[in-house]
């Protein structure tokens, strides 16, 4: 099922959430809205399922419009971000939930051999008998996805659907998820502020800031072409220097960058850890090491320019150099934008 | 031994067991030791008298108005309280004790005067033909107002606790509202209505002061139990007393443990295993 948003807009008593945000998703793509809190990720989320109404604008499901269909006759899967199962009901009462309230009526035994279908499918059979207290968080999040699927629903949506667990279950799930979208091809989209998790499971990413649409595209794209420094800084660790465009070149202390196509005056580079070197032979940008940090499998120095602006970077674990001593950053890969 | 936190258990213990005996069990015993003092035939006869029988229908059956009453009306109070914010909210909030705070007896005398034929709400009614003071109707009253408490005090907490997100869960699933409310929302608040409703029912039986006032206690008609077991002790006649009193204290008592039971299934969900 193809989704399209046109320019919706909700505004809620004290912010307004969502800015015109239009927005194309594929029939059986995987995307991710990825934004930090407050972007209006969740509530574009929300407004598909139908749990909030757009103030502006329209939603379509294929052909249909879909903006005013209640939530109950719109056909979405929704997984929670803690799950809300139901707790009194168990694992196989909670997954049976959507197809016993249909007005689709299936016998007992259609709805108990789908029941085991789906459990089968989240890998967890044998636990159908259980309360939802009984079972780990990972469990549940598998549970409240088979429920979501028993319905058949048009659209999967999940609300950072993998935000309460530790990291380890994370990591599987993802995998996993992208396996079972895989097998099932329904379309799927899925709201986080973690950028490893929505580059990880993606087939395309939406950033959001402030309620607006900020790039769309590819892991790929976002990645290698990121619009703006808002999402540089977004999708990893970045610096960020100071720096004066004149002429078609960034410069930084005496150091220029290629700037082609931004207008002179303010500026700013940005890079990414992984992308400095230590120079002791004048090339690059002066600077002295504050601090050195030691990782499992590198050292990060942290350190700060000439201008007095801090600056960190990963560097082998063989690094030699100490707190105190003075050198220069050789930048590779600098992205230069209009100072914001 | 275990080291606890709070020292003093063996004190505690003391205190809470000889107070438990003296405060509520002992009363309890003579009660149950006067109404023994009677042969099991004069105790049959004074408990199944004809005016001892009436007593016990119009207790219970307005108990039961009520409680069914509260239930429903207790049960939207808190709703309202507990999911809008509006202006005033904490002042009814406030409010919803004051049956708790208030003597029954001005309840009942400030009611009777409300629902007298001449009173604010009694006029108009009895221009339409109801009559509540000097009725069953009356009794209903008092009860619910000195029972209303108990429904929305043991429900609002658990409201509290309900995850609107349940709600949502099941109205994506194609639940209606009266679906989720009948297959989610009701299952969970299950065990706090039954305490509110048991708590709610053995206050409306037990009910003097409010009652009496209104209830005009006409033998047969609007005479609640707990007044004949005053008339008799007015009386002097303690073991006729004592017998009608045991009646109503074996009725709150199972009425408890059957409460119990039912929420103790009710909860089975919450059981680790």
């Amino acid at each position: 099922m193809k989704i399209r948003l046109d320019t919706v807009v909700k505004t809620f008593e004290t912010f307004r959430a969502v800015h015109g945000v239009s927005l194309e998703i594929g029939s059986g793509e995987l995307v991710a809205l990825l934004g930090p809190s407050g972007s209006g990720k969740t509530t574009i989320l929300r407004m598909v399922a139908g749990l909030e109404y757009a103030d502006a604008g329209a939603i379509y499901f294929g052909e249909e419009n879909a903006t005013d269909i209640p939530v109950r006759e719109r056909g979405v899967g929704f997984v929670f971000q803690h799950y809300a199962l139901f707790p009194h009901m168990t694992v196989a009462e909670n997954i049976a939930f959507g197809m016993k309230v249909s007005r689709v009526k299936r016998s007992p035994q259609v709805i108990k051999a789908r029941v085991r279908e789906l459990l089968d499918l989240v890998q967890l059979g044998g636990l159908g008998e259980r309360f939802p207290g009984q079972i780990s968080g990972g469990q549940r999040q598998r549970v409240a996805l088979a429920r979501a699927l028993a319905v058949d629903p048009r659209v999967l949506l999940l609300d950072e659907p993998f935000g309460a667990l530790d990291a380890n279950v994370r990591r599987d799930l993802r995998r996993w998820l992208r396996k079972v979208h895989d097998e099932l091809g329904i379309t799927t989209i899925f709201v986080t502020h973690d950028q490893e998790e929505a580059l990880d499971l993606a087939d395309r990413v939406v950033i959001l800031d402030k309620g607006q649409i900020v790039q769309e595209g590819t892991p790929e794209e976002v990645c290698r072409n990121p619009a703006n420094a808002f999402v540089v800084n977004f999708l990893g660790d970045a610096n960020r220097l100071d720096a004066e465009i004149r002429d078609g070149k960034a410069f930084v202390q005496d150091v220029a960058f290629p700037a082609a196509g931004i207008a002179d005056g303010g500026g700013q580079i940005l890079f990414r850890p992984a992308d400095v070197s230590w120079r002791e032979d004048g090339q690059g940008i002066a600077a002295r090491i504050l601090r050195v940090i030691d990782r499992p499998d590198s050292r990060r120095v942290l350190a700060v320019t000439a201008a007095g602006q801090p600056v960190e970077f990963d560097t082998a674990p063989e690094f030699s150099h100490r707190k105190g001593e003075a050198g220069f950053l050789d930048i590779r890969r600098p992205r230069v934008y209009a100072a914001a | 031994m275990k080291r606890r936190v709070l020292p003093g258990l063996p004190l505690a213990l003391g205190v809470t067991l000889v107070y438990a005996g003296v405060i509520v069990v002992l009363p309890l015993a003579a009660l149950i030791f006067k109404a023994a003092s009677l042969g099991p035939e004069d105790y049959w006869r004074i408990v199944s008298s004809e005016r001892a029988f009436a007593s016990y229908r119009v207790t219970v059956l307005c108990a039961l108005a009520a409680t069914v009453f509260n239930l429903v009306f207790g049960l939207a109070l808190a709703w309202v309280l507990v999911r809008y914010r509006f202006p005033g909210r904490r002042l009814i909030d406030a409010l919803v004790d004051l049956p708790f705070a208030l003597p029954t007896a001005v309840a009942g005398i400030a009611l009777t005067t409300l629902f007298a034929t001449n009173g604010w709400f009694g006029a108009p009614l009895s221009a339409i033909g109801i009559k509540v003071a000097y009725t069953p109707l009356g009794i209903i009253v008092a009860m619910s107002f000195t029972s209303l408490p108990f429904i929305v005090r043991t429900v609002q907490p658990v409201l509290e606790e309900l995850d609107p997100a349940l709600e949502e869960a099941g109205q994506t699933l194609g639940a209606s509202d009266l679906s989720v409310f009948r297959r989610v929302i009701l299952p969970l608040l299950a065990p706090a209505l039954l305490a509110g409703i048991s708590l709610s029912f053995a206050r409306s039986l037990g009910e003097f002061g409010a009652v009496i006032f209104i209830a005009g206690n006409k033998p047969f008609e609007t005479e609640i139990t707990a007044l004949l077991t005053f008339i008799r002790l007015e009386e002097y006649d303690y073991p006729a007393s004592a017998a009608i009193a045991s009646v109503m204290l074996i009725t709150a008592f199972v009425m408890l443990a059957a409460t119990n039971l039912m929420q103790a299934r009710a909860l089975r969900y919450t059981a680790r295993g």
